[in-house]
């Protein structure tokens, strides 16, 4: 039974795997690369379903929404880094209140507290109108797209502005005596990280039809479940390899939580597992006393 | 070339922690200069670094790199500068980071970063021949994180870094201090072959008076965040821990300093 039904689950975890994994690779940015504790996702990606999802029904074109989206996301992201590097205000703290106040924009942006987009045209309807089984088209559109991003964020780790945004969350005060300015990298950082999260809500809400002011609520552990799982099959070692763990992770992950739905997880249950999957993951290693899994954070 | 003008420095100022670190530090280096600096636990060895680098300002005063005042310049637009190395091993270089992009983040010290390419093909040979002067191997190793590297590697990559792209000042903060005794010698060793190719202009604090008597043409004593004695020349040059303990010995209160 478990065969079948594992079978019947991987069309939609690829599916939603890929359109989340914008989210995880976002994560990877901030909590990895810059190794800074980014919570503005939980508003981020809302924001940018709530940005395309209003500007859809305006009858403005899906594409323009996107990047309308994307330039949201990423100004959101910038917000926190000045809050952190300008306003010296923590880090976490920092991320929490623009997560807060983002639920405020985004429920301005929507006008309502949800927006239905089963009944206009969004950027995937082309897709879903093919006479084919939809996942076909659908799952090729996000794998293009999000392998498209992971490449992208590859090759911009590996210039010279990219290798300062590494060092600068590796050895903050190393890469200032090189000339970096490392507020700059940090704001630049969090926004890049920021604009792949809101875009990635934009899709999610094009793909299952509407966007909800709630949907951003976990957003971050899940993210780090995917980026942990991800992790475990790829290591950390290289960019490349942590971009690929957090697409990765992110769609092993929606294919545990399908699964445990269909063993009779209840749906309500879903951020308690995924919480303690998290807690499990970072805390062996403590346990342990291994020193390797620890995090290291600034600006804490 | 450069000029620190009675620069004074206060931490807590105004409350019961008070403290005069530096109290109106005037100080000329001269082009070519290798300054060593010495002082006891508190006398402002590594505040008078952290204010010629940037890290903070001075209260007063002013501080002059080739006539411009860079007094209120931050750290990161001091860089072109400035080449500093830390006492810690750990902290000249980025860890989760390959030799090859360390050494590339070091080439571009001041200068501006684009998106080009961080490591190209032509980069990478010329960092294999310049690695293989420091006689550790590490030409073979480009692509390893530095974590591999021990804390003698490391510093050894920290100063072929910091001498990349050549410094008008090079600022050593007890650089070999905590390496064991062979290794700071091969790093102190280095750092005497790499100043002395380039005719760097040098200020190295050190904790050890043999080595602060041993290297550069200058020695200068801090105390209570000023200068105490400021020797060089032919004078400095015929100098001995002895006389400097009989001239000297009353000031010089921490022992390690004798070692």
């Amino acid at each position: 039974m478990i065969p079948i039904g594992l079978f019947r689950t991987i069309p939609i975890s690829l599916e939603q795997g890929l359109a989340y994994g914008l989210v995880a690779l976002g994560i990877v940015i901030t909590f990895r690369i810059l190794a800074f504790p980014d919570l503005t996702v939980d508003g981020s990606f809302p924001l940018g379903a709530a940005v395309v999802s209003r500007l859809i029904i305006e009858g403005v074109s899906p594409i323009y929404g996107i990047c309308m989206a994307i330039i949201c996301g990423f100004l959101a992201g910038c917000c926190t880094g000045l809050l952190n590097t300008k306003l010296k205000i923590n880090s976490l703290l920092a991320g929490i209140l623009m997560m807060t106040m983002l639920y405020s924009v985004n429920l301005r942006i929507m006008g309502r507290s949800n927006i239905q987009l089963l009944t206009v045209n969004t950027l995937l309807t082309p897709l879903e109108n093919l006479d084919i089984n939809r996942f076909v088209p659908i799952i090729t559109f996000f794998f293009i797209a999000v392998f498209a991003i992971k490449f992208l964020t590859d090759m911009f780790f590996n210039t010279q502005i990219g290798f300062a945004m590494r060092a600068t969350g590796d050895n903050e005060q190393m890469i200032r005596t090189l000339g970096v300015n490392t507020d700059h990298m940090t704001i630049i950082g969090i926004g890049i990280s920021n604009a792949f999260v809101s875009l990635s809500g934009a899709l999610v809400a094009q793909d299952q039809g509407f966007s909800d002011v709630g949907m951003g609520i976990g957003m971050i552990v899940a993210g780090l479940a995917s980026i942990i799982i991800g992790e475990a099959l790829f290591g950390k070692k290289t960019v490349q390899r942590m971009t690929l763990a957090a697409i990765v992770g992110s769609i092993i992950y929606k294919l545990i939580i399908s699964l445990g739905l269909r063993l009779g997880l209840a749906p309500t249950d879903l951020k308690m597992a995924t919480g303690v999957m998290v807690i499990l993951a970072l805390g062996i290693p403590a346990l342990r006393k291994e020193k390797e899994g620890k995090l290291h954070l600034r600006g804490v | 070339m450069i000029r620190l003008e009675k620069v004074t420095k206060t931490f807590s100022k105004g409350t019961i922690d008070e403290k005069v670190a530096i109290n109106g530090l005037s100080l000329h280096v001269e082009k070519g200069d290798f300054i060593t600096v010495i002082g006891s636990n508190g006398a402002g060895k590594t505040t008078f670094l952290n204010l010629t680098s940037g890290t903070f300002r001075p209260d007063e005063g002013d501080i002059f790199i080739d006539g411009s005042n860079v007094t209120h310049l931050p750290e990161h637009r001091r860089a072109k500068y400035l080449g500093r190395i830390f006492q810690d091993p750990l902290m000249g270089t980025a860890a989760s980071m390959t030799i090859e992009e360390n050494l590339a983040m070091a080439d571009l010290r001041g200068k501006r970063r684009g998106l080009r390419w961080g490591v190209s093909k032509s980069l990478r040979e010329h960092y294999r021949h310049i690695l293989s002067v420091l006689e550790l191997g590490l030409e073979t190793r480009l692509k390893d994180t530095v974590s591999l590297l021990s804390g003698g590697q490391r510093q050894s990559l920290t100063l072929l870094m910091v001498t990349l792209t050549l410094p008008k000042l090079l600022l050593l903060d007890e650089h070999t201090a905590a390496l064991d005794p062979k290794t700071a010698q091969r790093v102190i060793g280095l750092t005497k072959k790499i100043v002395e190719k380039n005719n760097l202009t040098t200020i190295m604090v050190t904790h050890n008076m043999q080595q602060a008597i041993k290297y550069g043409n200058r020695m200068i004593m801090l105390h209570e965040g000023k200068i105490q004695f400021d020797i060089q020349g032919e004078e400095k040059a015929a100098l001995t821990v002895e006389e400097v303990v009989r001239r000297f010995g009353a000031e010089l209160k921490d022992e390690a300093l004798l070692v």
